[in-house]
């Protein structure tokens, strides 16, 4: 599966590794080098010959830095950075311009949850997703 | 009217100042407390402090009952969620956004937003009307339909100079609205009306005609 993440923070770095470990074709975008810290080493940068890395530096509200990331092609695209708006306007683009299969969106917000799953986006709700494993945690002796 | 703005940058901020001089109702949202204090001394209370693209605050805004809303942030992701959400929660049936790269007027438009503002196209066709031959210079697309708004002036080379507008074979749909003639003067096209030199046409056509129309209009032979 080929796969396009948004976002190296926390979520996006941790999901990328994962995938990568399981035998994906995963490329991770993001606009701050820093972030790639949080990736194993030798996924940080791809090499001349095309290496291991998995790091593309760009925007991914950009059709270019998209593309250089291999979104045309790619079965899944994934938003995942901590800001809801870049990710809905990633994930838009993702979805509309460039129509991969697969796209899934994190949001914080659960009132534009609303709006963009009416709108045919699939999201994911990180606020809700803490919020209940707080609360069936709470719930236990 | 009741218009929302998004953004007390320079620009929402003088919108505002415009909107309200004009008597309209103007509610501004603004994350920067500063910029809203400021806006608030000098427009009266008109700011609400926090982020334009959060229903929460577009609610507070009183965007239910908006008649359009106006997105000025600096971030095009910004001022297109923005009208995205005052569109399909809010119901506002005008949305206004900056575009800030102009690669993004197209995908504003069709991720729904009604009119794209670009900076860059705005000067790009004041420039393109200065120069020679240039052909046809985008006025405006029509809202809510395919059809937009050119001009075109005819050169001297022109087959149509000295031409009766009836015999110019437009594509079908495409009208000629107005001709500005070399004096200055706008005329209501009758079919008999000659075309001269330097004659502005205003044509009302359709992306896909647009060709057809301007080699009719400014072809050679």
């Amino acid at each position: 599966m080929k796969v396009v993440i948004l976002g190296c923070a926390r979520v996006g770095a941790w999901l990328a590794a994962e995938l990568h470990s399981q035998g994906h074709h995963v490329r991770i975008l993001d606009e701050d080098e820093e972030n790639f810290r949080r990736l194993p080493v030798e996924l940080r940068t791809i090499g001349e010959d095309g290496g291991e890395g998995i790091a593309v530096l760009g925007d991914g509200t950009q059709e270019e830095d998209l593309i250089r990331a291999g979104i045309e092609g790619a079965d899944v695209f994934v938003a995942t950075l901590p800001q809801d708006t870049p990710n809905l306007m990633a994930a838009q683009i993702a979805q509309h311009v460039f129509h991969v299969p697969r796209v899934v969106c994190r949001l914080n917000d659960g009132e534009r949850q609303g709006i963009y799953q009416g709108l045919g986006l699939h999201v994911i709700n990180a606020t809700q997703l803490v919020g209940e494993a707080l609360m069936s945690s709470l719930r236990e002796p | 009217m009741y218009a929302v703005i998004v953004g007390c940058g320079r620009m929402g901020f003088n919108l505002a100042r415009a909107l309200l001089e004009q008597g309209h109702e103007v509610t501004v949202t603004e994350r920067d407390l500063e910029r809203s204090k400021v806006a608030n001394e000098q427009l009266g209370q008109v700011v609400v402090v926090g982020d334009g693209c959060e229903p929460q605050v577009l609610r507070e805004a009183g965007a239910q009952r908006a008649d359009v809303l106006v997105a000025l942030t600096g971030k095009d992701e910004d001022n297109l969620v923005a009208c995205q959400v005052a569109k399909h929660l809010f119901r506002v049936s005008r949305t206004i956004a900056l575009v800030n790269n102009p690669k993004n007027e197209k995908l504003f438009h069709l991720l729904g937003v009604d009119v794209q503002l670009s900076h860059t196209s705005m000067v790009l066709q004041h420039v393109e009307e200065e120069l020679p031959g240039a052909g046809v210079v985008h006025m405006e697309g029509l809202r809510g339909s395919n059809w937009e708004l050119v001009s075109i002036k005819i050169p001297s080379d022109a087959m149509a100079v000295g031409k009766p507008l009836r015999e110019m074979r437009l594509p079908q749909g495409s009208v000629v609205s107005l001709v500005i003639g070399a004096d200055g003067l706008a005329h209501f096209p009758s079919e008999n009306i000659l075309l001269h030199t330097g004659d502005q046409l205003l044509v009302v056509t359709s992306p896909e005609s647009e060709e057809t129309v301007r080699e009719t209009l400014t072809g050679v032979n």
